[in-house]
């Protein structure tokens, strides 16, 4: 008999792939965006039932805000009449096809060439005790340490803010000190670059005005 | 047994598996039905008390009685009577609307609403899924719920529900930024954010409340309650449905139930949006008074209903005040609403998370500044007190002449 983790993998997993399947029949722009909602929406139902409890709800926040943005485009957009159902021609659909065949082809590929085992294997989590954002971030400082582990110092145990206070003085954290490896700085690299990308953005999109004319 | 199934899901799931002989996962979704529906039914008899509650305040504050005559003398049964007419009322889809749209906005607002209860502490562990980053979860899927009010705007095929579909995106996608800002002060005080741990941390006396821990979670309390309520969509934050300037904008079309619904999920939020407020700033299921968890004096089962009712009378206070806001402040314009948001709300809530870091590194140097909560408490406390005695020592016998009593009543008039 399927146990309850394979029917709710299951259903949520049809959900997605219905939905997904649905973003590219429906000829609506908006109404492609509701279906891309619950696409992603269900993305974040797996990540819940696994136990993923911070990577499910970023899911959410990042995506729905996102879609919202999208769907107030579409609607100005379509406002006008001619946009309001969208034409896809046949050349489209090739280009789209190949694409979307080599990226599922990739993805196949690395998840069967994946070292999985057993034990290794998604289990559905008590929430309480999953990995928190906390530990997410004591592992990028490097202070617990990671897999598959990384090229790049960590603070380490050593660090003069996880020092505890005592009244002689100082003394080390309790555990012992060893080389930590951590991720903070790709991170940290990311992040600035996801911030440049907002303001290249936002300046894009800013209201234009020409030279020499006062608005 | 409901209350028992919510706070000890462990038990209840082993003992059905167990000594019933279910099967383990059968158990599992027996106690989650269960707990969704306690949720559930508390989401839409609260919503049935404060509507109730919305009209008798803005009566009182309009200066007129409310409803007087449904249910007794203070009209306690309006409610059930509005809801009796909004069911038999003719449900009307117009015909330029998006079918599918239009039908599928109040669910996903409902939906965003409710989902946000599942992770809400009524009391300690009374929680249908203690979660590690309950508030993180909360956030997320209660900026879903107004992905409904859009697409009920959108798919009206009413320009006027359209603008207030438009606007609410707008301002939600804005506000939504400073709520999460302020969120994330007492975040980095508690080290945590699991709102269970959050609501433990503050056992005990009101000082010890994180509202009082310092100046930044202060000042965090007012601009999370300020973007909350904006993003309930109340006044004077509710450009989504101007009746001056959009007919009802996003609602103008929609009738009967599915209105209903609508206005179900904007009641779940403010009760939810207060929930959150009141577990990260005002010691969440505490009376404030006691150096100790209600349990221990009471036993577990007394000790956590009266846990829960505290925690749900101070969650209803907060939504008072919010009701009490709406009907005192006019509603600001729309641009009004972005700037308040941009040009204000913003840029505090950035220097108040610069703040708290800032204080959490310095305290950690210099312990005296751990006192600061009985500082700010104690300045807090001086205020209200002093207001009730400005309240009540005002003569409100000073009426000018030829004006009835009422809302003139304490103000001295120049008026012969």
């Amino acid at each position: 008999m399927m146990d309850l983790q394979q029917f709710l993998f299951l259903a949520i997993a049809a959900f997605t792939g219905l939905s997904a399947v649905a973003v590219l029949v429906s000829q609506n722009i908006v109404r492609s965006a509701v279906w891309l909602l619950f696409t992603l929406a269900g993305t974040a139902g797996v990540f819940f039932l696994l136990g993923a409890d911070f990577v499910a709800a970023t899911q959410l926040i990042i995506y729905v805000g996102g879609i919202l943005v999208l769907v107030v485009f579409g609607v100005m957009l379509t406002a006008q009449g001619p946009f309001v159902t969208m034409k896809v021609g046949a050349a489209e659909w090739v280009v789209a096809s190949v694409v979307g065949v080599l990226l599922l082809g990739a993805i196949v590929i690395t998840a069967l060439r994946g070292p999985w085992t057993d034990d290794a294997a998604p289990q559905m989590e008590d929430p309480e005790r999953s990995a928190s954002s906390a530990e997410l971030g004591m592992s990028f400082l490097g202070v617990s340490q990671v897999t598959p582990p990384a090229k790049l110092r960590g603070i380490g145990l050593h660090h003069p803010f996880l020092l505890e206070k005592t009244e002689q003085g100082t003394k080390p954290a309790s555990a012992p000190e060893r080389k930590q490896m951590a991720y903070l700085l790709p991170f940290e690299i990311v992040s600035v670059h996801l911030l440049v990308v907002l303001i290249g953005a936002a300046y894009l999109a800013r209201a234009k005005r020409r030279r020499g004319v006062v608005t | 047994v409901f209350f028992l199934a919510v706070r000890d899901q462990k038990t209840v799931t082993d003992f059905l598996s167990s000594r019933l002989g279910l099967a383990h996962s059968l158990a599992v979704l027996i106690v989650a039905l269960i707990a969704a529906v306690v949720l559930i039914t508390f989401m839409l008899l609260s919503a049935i008390f404060f509507v109730w509650l919305e009209r008798k305040v803005s009566a009182r504050i309009q200066d007129r009685l409310g409803p007087t005559r449904v249910g007794g003398k203070f009209g306690w049964l309006q409610t059930l009577a509005d809801g009796l007419k909004l069911l038999v009322k003719e449900d009307i889809i117009p015909t330029n609307a998006d079918h599918m749209l239009f039908r599928l906005g109040p669910y996903i607002a409902l939906a965003g609403s409710f989902l946000a209860f599942l992770a809400l502490p009524f009391g300690n562990n009374v929680v249908a899924q203690n979660m590690n980053v309950a508030v993180f979860y909360m956030l997320a899927v209660m900026s879903s719920e107004v992905f409904g009010v859009i697409l009920g705007g959108y798919g009206s095929g009413s320009k006027w529900a359209l603008f207030g579909g438009m606007r609410e995106a707008a301002q939600v996608v804005s506000y939504e930024v400073p709520r999460a800002l302020s969120v994330l002060v007492p975040v980095i005080v508690a080290g945590t954010m699991n709102l269970n741990t959050v609501g433990v941390m503050q056992t005990g006396a009101m000082w010890h409340w994180l509202v009082f821990h310092d100046p930044f979670t202060f000042g965090a309390f007012w601009t999370f309650f300020t973007c909350g309520t904006a993003s309930c969509k109340r006044a004077p934050f509710d450009l989504a449905e101007a009746e001056s300037e959009l007919v009802a904008g996003f609602h103008t079309e929609y009738s009967g139930f599915r209105w209903l619904i609508f206005f179900m999920a904007e009641y779940g939020s403010m009760f939810a949006i207060s929930g959150i407020a009141v577990l990260l700033f005002l010691g969440g299921w505490h009376p404030g008074f006691l150096p100790h968890d209600l349990t221990e004096y009471l036993g577990p089962v007394a000790g956590n209903v009266l846990n829960v009712l505290i925690f749900i009378v101070k969650g209803w206070i907060l939504v008072f005040v919010m009701m009490w806001v709406r009907w005192t402040l006019p509603r600001l314009r729309i641009d009004q609403v972005m700037m308040t948001c941009l040009r204000y709300l913003l840029p505090i809530s950035c220097v108040l998370l610069l703040g708290v870091s800032l204080w959490q590194l310095v305290a950690w140097e210099y312990p005296v500044l751990a006192y600061c909560n009985y500082l700010l408490f104690g300045l807090s406390a001086a205020f209200v007190l002093y207001t009730l005695w400005r309240l009540l020592t005002t003569s409100s016998k000073e009426t000018p002449t030829q004006l009835m009593p009422g809302a003139w009543g304490a103000l001295q008039s120049k008026v012969p």
